[in-house]
């Protein structure tokens, strides 16, 4: 039984972990760029929902609201900042990026300060479901089942709809893009935004749960990473199955050795690099 | 006869070797033209200068009567300018029909039955990914994409090289059918039997630079240009 609640627990960790992941992965795929700022959107994400829930509006406008601010915030960035910097090596793409978290981070201390705090759960979700001896807390089954309807929705968008083919599209090549008449300066801050927008999306759905600190943005960012990697870089479903796997092996861990979670997240990164260098999904 | 594209004394760079040095040309609307030229003379910067890919430094374009120098290649192609590159560029992941898909623009005069009405074998393999076409169905996907943009004027650069002489046909024929629809063509070709089976004028082109000029009949007739110009074995 206990076995059957970690595993639960695990898949709705890795349901976030994969809404923090794909967008990283979706923009690395996109733009070859790689943007250690992406924790720092999930930090964000979490804060303004706990702002906004501080101010008495409630979370189901919250979350939606902070994911659209994270990702106007995102797409300003790469607008202004980012996109000038895409042709430089990636040595570049880290050091700009690694200051515009620590810029973030050091802007949600000085506005929230430096302590953290928690938020409420949303009334119509508080309590627990009871079957018999499973107990489980009805937030944790609904942000379960959200982020599997919107990865399925997001699958769907991306595979299934022209807007989808676009973005794929444009992932192989830019230049032709262009000679068929898109704007692809427009299409990549869009997809920037989109995707930052997820990683804020997922602090959001996060902060309930884990509540805010200020640092909980480069504990997401090293989880992206290893999710991305195990996944396969610019893989949708890769980004998926490495979500889950992490999420699972991070929550069977916590009870069978609990030190060693973290650890464990990292060996599984290590022995994917090692016998499958492109990752469980990847193609570059 | 007005014309669809005409350029006058475009100079292009990369970095700071002076390309394309002083290109004028025109094509009227429903005419082929093509540009010929040794390997390296600069026929693929001059397609590249047109569209926008490598902006020219100098000199003016025009598209329909349009000036557009100077502009980035997604605007001059939504104003009915379609490049289709040496390379193809077509999208290997995507389906057949995902890459007609997302190159249809509305306004445009061919719709998808169009296209599959000219270009059968892509009808037959639109749910194939672009990856698993052959040489000659990726230029036949290459030249709908391009036509779904809906271009006044369209740039081939190359589309027969290193294809089998039974594709080659089926692709002048296409090549004709587009011309008959009233798009005008400025065609790349080394393929001496090719162009002068398609095209109305040449244009010679060597180190940068406009060399020769003629109708395909003068074209035709006069073997010391080709000699002089193209070589022994273009
Ligand atoms: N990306 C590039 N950077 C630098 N030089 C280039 C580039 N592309 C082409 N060139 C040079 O420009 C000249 C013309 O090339 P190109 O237009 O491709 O010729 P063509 O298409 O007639 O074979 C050549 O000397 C070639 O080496
Ligand atoms: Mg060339």
């Amino acid at each position: 039984m206990i076995y059957l609640f970690q595993v639960l627990n695990g898949i709705g960790l890795g349901m976030l972990y994969f809404l923090l992941a794909v967008g990283l992965s979706i923009i690395f795929g996109l733009l070859q760029f790689v943007n250690f700022a992406h924790g720092a959107f999930y930090l964000l994400g979490a804060y303004l929902t706990y702002d906004l829930v501080e101010r008495d509006i409630s979370f189901w406008v919250a979350m939606p609201a902070a994911a659209v601010i994270v990702a106007l915030v995102a797409g300003l960035t790469e607008a202004s900042l980012l996109r000038r910097i895409y042709k430089l090596p990636h040595t570049f793409h880290i050091l700009v990026t690694v200051g515009l978290a620590l810029v973030i981070q050091e802007f949600v201390i000085v506005v929230w300060g430096p302590l953290g705090g928690s938020v409420a759960t949303p009334k119509s979700l508080a309590g627990v479901l009871i079957i018999g001896d499973f107990i489980y807390p009805y937030y944790r089954i609904f942000a379960i089942c959200f982020t599997a309807v919107l990865a399925f929705v997001l699958y769907w968008a991306l595979e299934r709809t022209r807007l989808g083919a676009i973005v794929r599209a444009g992932s192989e090549s830019t230049e032709t893009m262009a000679l068929l008449g898109y704007d692809t300066l427009r299409i990549n801050t869009a997809v920037f935004a989109f995707g930052a927008g997820l990683a804020g999306l997922a602090g959001a759905l996060a902060a309930p749960i884990r509540g805010v600190e200020p640092f909980m943005g480069v504990e997401a960012l090293s989880v992206a990473f290893v999710v991305v990697v195990i996944g396969g870089m610019g893989s949708y479903v890769g980004a998926l199955a490495a979500g889950l796997l992490v999420g699972v092996i991070q929550s069977l861990m916590a009870t069978i050795w609990p030190e060693g979670a973290r650890l464990m997240i990292y060996v599984a990164m290590a022995f994917v690099i090692v016998t499958m260098p492109r990752g469980l999904f990847g193609r570059v | 006869m007005s014309e669809a594209l005409r350029i006058e004394d475009i100079h292009s760079y990369y970095g700071k070797s002076h390309i394309i040095q002083g290109v004028s040309l025109k094509v009227e609307e429903g005419e082929i033209v093509t540009l010929l030229g040794r390997n390296g003379a600069g026929k693929t910067s001059t397609l590249k200068s047109i569209s926008g890919l490598l902006p020219p430094k100098r000199g003016h374009v025009w598209i329909s009567g349009e000036e557009t120098t100077g502009w980035p290649a997604y605007r001059t192609a939504q104003n009915g300018l379609a490049l289709v590159p040496e390379h193809r560029g077509i999208f290997g992941l995507l389906t057949v029909e995902e890459n007609l898909r997302i190159s249809q623009r509305r306004g445009a005069q061919w719709s998808l039955a169009d296209i599959y009405q000219i270009f059968p074998r892509l009808q037959e393999r639109r749910k194939n990914s672009g990856g698993q076409l052959s040489g000659g169905e990726q230029q036949m996907l290459a030249i709908a994409r391009a036509l779904l943009g809906g271009p006044k004027v369209l740039m081939l650069d190359e589309p027969v090289e290193g294809l089998a002489p039974i594709i080659v046909e089926e692709i002048v024929a296409q090549i004709k059918k587009v011309r008959d629809a009233g798009v005008s063509i400025l065609l790349v070709e080394q393929n001496l039997a090719v162009c002068a089976e398609l095209a109305d004028r040449h244009y010679i082109i060597e180190l940068g630079k406009v060399v020769h000029h003629a109708t395909s009949a003068e074209f035709i007739a006069d073997h010391t240009v080709r000699d002089r110009y193209l070589g022994v074995d273009a």
